[in-house]
């Protein structure tokens, strides 16, 4: 037997490569790009967040323009809000592509390919972290502003639409496309600790309408007192207009967002770190 | 035929000690200067000479850009591993070096993937360390450069092209399209690169593995049962590809349950059971050792040629059909002895235990302990 008769299969020897090779953070951001562009998953959560914000929005405004408000409702009546309102619905979207980007790899085994590759590991989680949102950003605010626009000319023939000059509304628009960028790194997060799509989309759900639903529950102010630093309590405060007095200021709930995230991804990364995949 | 037996022994194991010698030259090559060893031990190419490439590359590489390995080899010291109350793997030592094809064999379930991903710095050693060209698998700051693996064929995303697959991998350490390539081309993708990887049949399958295991050109190269379910062609293909880069002065550990296999392949090997080493040898020395010769002979007058080569060493069973075998000689000496008596001979033949026979046997202990537990 000799090795030159026995690989007529190969229609060409592997020349060498001597290039030099380094592993760097930029360089492993543009591998998970190249991931993430040829991930069919990706686009479907995508595009599933960009129909449910213009759809949904759009829609509830043309339910709000049939009945709207009188009297007292009018005071707390907040047009840019419920052009907005799909985003609670992209929410789930944008946390189950941050779930699927990680968990997708735990699934099939190609962590372990990513992990040979990139031995230190976390390159890995900050470059999904930041191509997540950045991807949702990106989707997501051009959506927004489609939302707002669409919500409001159907809110004007009753004249209660509210253009974007006005004080907090282009917050609120350009904050719902960055309270999507945070879930998706919550869901990312989740994603990474528990290594589970079904486990991981499950503890987002819980998170995201569980833990308010079972906040309700609390005896008097103490529900209000919990909701306000709730993920969707407190994130949600970026997205509306009307101050609501039981609420965090909005720049400082989309701060107690994005610290959910950030420690999810911290005490993933711990995880991911050390320890065998 | 049968008297050359010795004789073929004898050679061989020259041919071994010859074997190490390259070994060593290829290590001390190694240690002193990666490149250059890489050169002179792989492609006949000239030094400096740029591979042709489709990405239109700048310069070639300037040698002290490269990280230099110290010496490109696998070395295992007391490892153990340890899940809850299992032990998978449990205090092994041993060393793979560069230049040959080392086999790495166990029944299933006998530590080798568990080894392999502590090999790869996948898994954590409980305790013990393993070195890859000298250093923790996961401190490389070139990682595919030092350590190309495969262990599960297909851990791809299904949706995913293999040209893209094998380009987030390049990307990751910075190796250029055109190398990506150059590996489809020599794993023999090409006309289905742009697939979905998850469409793959096994045998595709464990091409685009051992593609994304060759991108970086790595010194050690670790495949878990690259072989296993496989046509004729495909594992032809992957025996003489393996052959090609311990060619290249490469290490280059492969596992396998079937003795067959790896004998085919591979020329040192590393045998484990039940998580232990159970063998630590080169592939002639172990069948040497482990299935020894034996001489069957029927002839006129049996009890006389027992009498005569009674001697201490050898031993003489005898069959049912009447046959005498003997070992602790040759069948050259069976013959001469009865050919000096007058005695007739018959049937004289030389047996060995097969391969998958020796393994069996030393390895049937580790399994009996698994199935009764």
């Amino acid at each position: 037997m000799t090795p030159s008769t026995t690989h007529t299969a190969v229609p060409g020897a592997l020349p060498p490569y001597r290039l030099p090779q380094r592993v760097t953070q930029l360089r492993v951001i543009r591998a998970e790009w190249t991931k993430l562009r040829t991930q069919p998953s990706a686009y479907w959560a995508l595009l599933t967040s960009v129909i449910l914000v213009v759809g949904f929005g759009i829609g509830y405004s043309l339910l709000r323009v049939a009945r709207p408000p009188h009297g007292a409702a009018m005071a707390s009546f907040d047009p840019a809000a419920i052009s907005l309102s799909g985003v609670q619905l992209a929410q789930i979207a944008a946390g189950v592509l941050g779930v699927l980007l990680v968990t997708s790899e735990y699934a099939t085994g190609l962590i372990r390919t990513t992990f040979v590759a990139v031995p230190r590991r976390l390159p890995m989680l900050w470059a999904k972290a930041a191509l997540l949102a950045a991807a949702i950003t990106a989707v997501s605010l051009p959506a927004a502003f489609a939302a707002f626009a669409g919500g409001q000319s159907i809110l004007s023939r009753q004249d209660l639409s509210v253009p974007l000059s006005h004080p907090g509304v282009a917050r609120a628009v350009i904050g719902s496309a960055l309270y999507l960028a945070a879930v998706g790194l919550v869901g990312l997060g989740l994603g990474a600790l528990i290594r589970n799509a079904a486990g991981g989309i499950s503890a987002l759900f819980g998170l995201l309408y569980g833990l308010p639903l079972a906040a309700g529950f609390l005896p008097g102010s103490l529900a209000a007192d919990v909701t306000r630093y709730l993920p969707t309590g407190a994130g949600q405060t970026v997205t509306t207009v009307q101050p609501d007095s039981t609420m965090l200021h909005p720049w400082s709930g989309f701060g107690v967002l994005c610290a959910y995230a950030a420690v999810l991804l911290a005490v993933s990364a711990a995880r991911m770190r050390r320890g065998d995949v | 035929m049968v008297a050359r037996q010795t004789d073929l022994d004898h050679s061989e194991l020259t041919m071994a000690a010859n074997r190490l010698d390259a070994v060593r030259f290829a290590e001390v090559m190694r240690s002193t200067y990666k490149d250059i060893s890489r050169i002179s031990i792989g492609q006949s190419c000239a030094a400096g000479a740029d591979f042709p490439t489709k990405a239109g590359l700048r310069t070639p590489a300037t040698p002290e850009r490269r990280a230099v390995s110290v010496i490109a080899m696998i070395e295992i010291h007391e490892l153990t591993k340890t899940y809850g109350s299992t032990t998978a793997v449990s205090n092994l030592t041993f060393t793979v070096r560069p230049g040959v094809v080392t086999g790495f064999l166990g029944p299933n379930g006998a530590g080798k993937t568990t080894t392999m991903r502590m090999i790869l710095g996948l898994d954590e050693p409980t305790s013990g360390s393993v070195l890859v060209n000298g250093r923790p698998p996961r401190s490389h700051a070139a990682p595919l450069q030092e350590i190309g693996g495969m262990l599960d064929p297909r851990a791809v995303h299904p949706s995913r092209s293999a040209y893209h697959h094998l380009l987030a991998i390049a990307q990751t350490s910075g190796i250029r399209k055109g190398r990506v390539d150059q590996v489809i081309d020599a794993v023999g993708l090409r006309s289905v690169a742009i697939r979905r990887a998850g469409k793959f049949s096994l045998g595709m399958s464990q091409r685009l593995g051992i593609a994304a295991a060759l991108l970086g050109d790595p010194a050690t190269v670790v495949l878990d049962e690259p072989v296993n379910g496989l046509d004729v062609e495909g594992i032809r293909w992957i025996r003489g590809m393996l052959q090609d880069l311990a060619a290249e002065g490469k290490t280059v550990f492969v596992s396998s349950h079937l003795m067959s296999e790896v004998a085919q392949t591979a020329t040192q090997l590393i045998v484990i059971g039940r998580g232990q080493l159970i063998a630590d040898t080169s592939m002639d020395e172990f069948m040497a050792a482990a299935a020894p010769i034996s001489v069957r002979v029927r002839s006129s007058d049996q009890d006389a040629l027992a009498r005569m080569l009674r001697a201490p060493g050898v031993t003489v069973t005898q069959a049912a059909d009447g046959a005498l075998t003997f070992s602790g000689v040759s069948a050259g000496q069976v013959g001469a002895v009865a050919g000096a008596a007058g005695i007739t001979v018959l049937e004289l033949a030389t047996e060995q235990a097969s391969l998958e026979d020796v393994f069996v046997r030393l390895t049937q202990n580790a399994v009996e302990y698994r199935a009764g537990t």
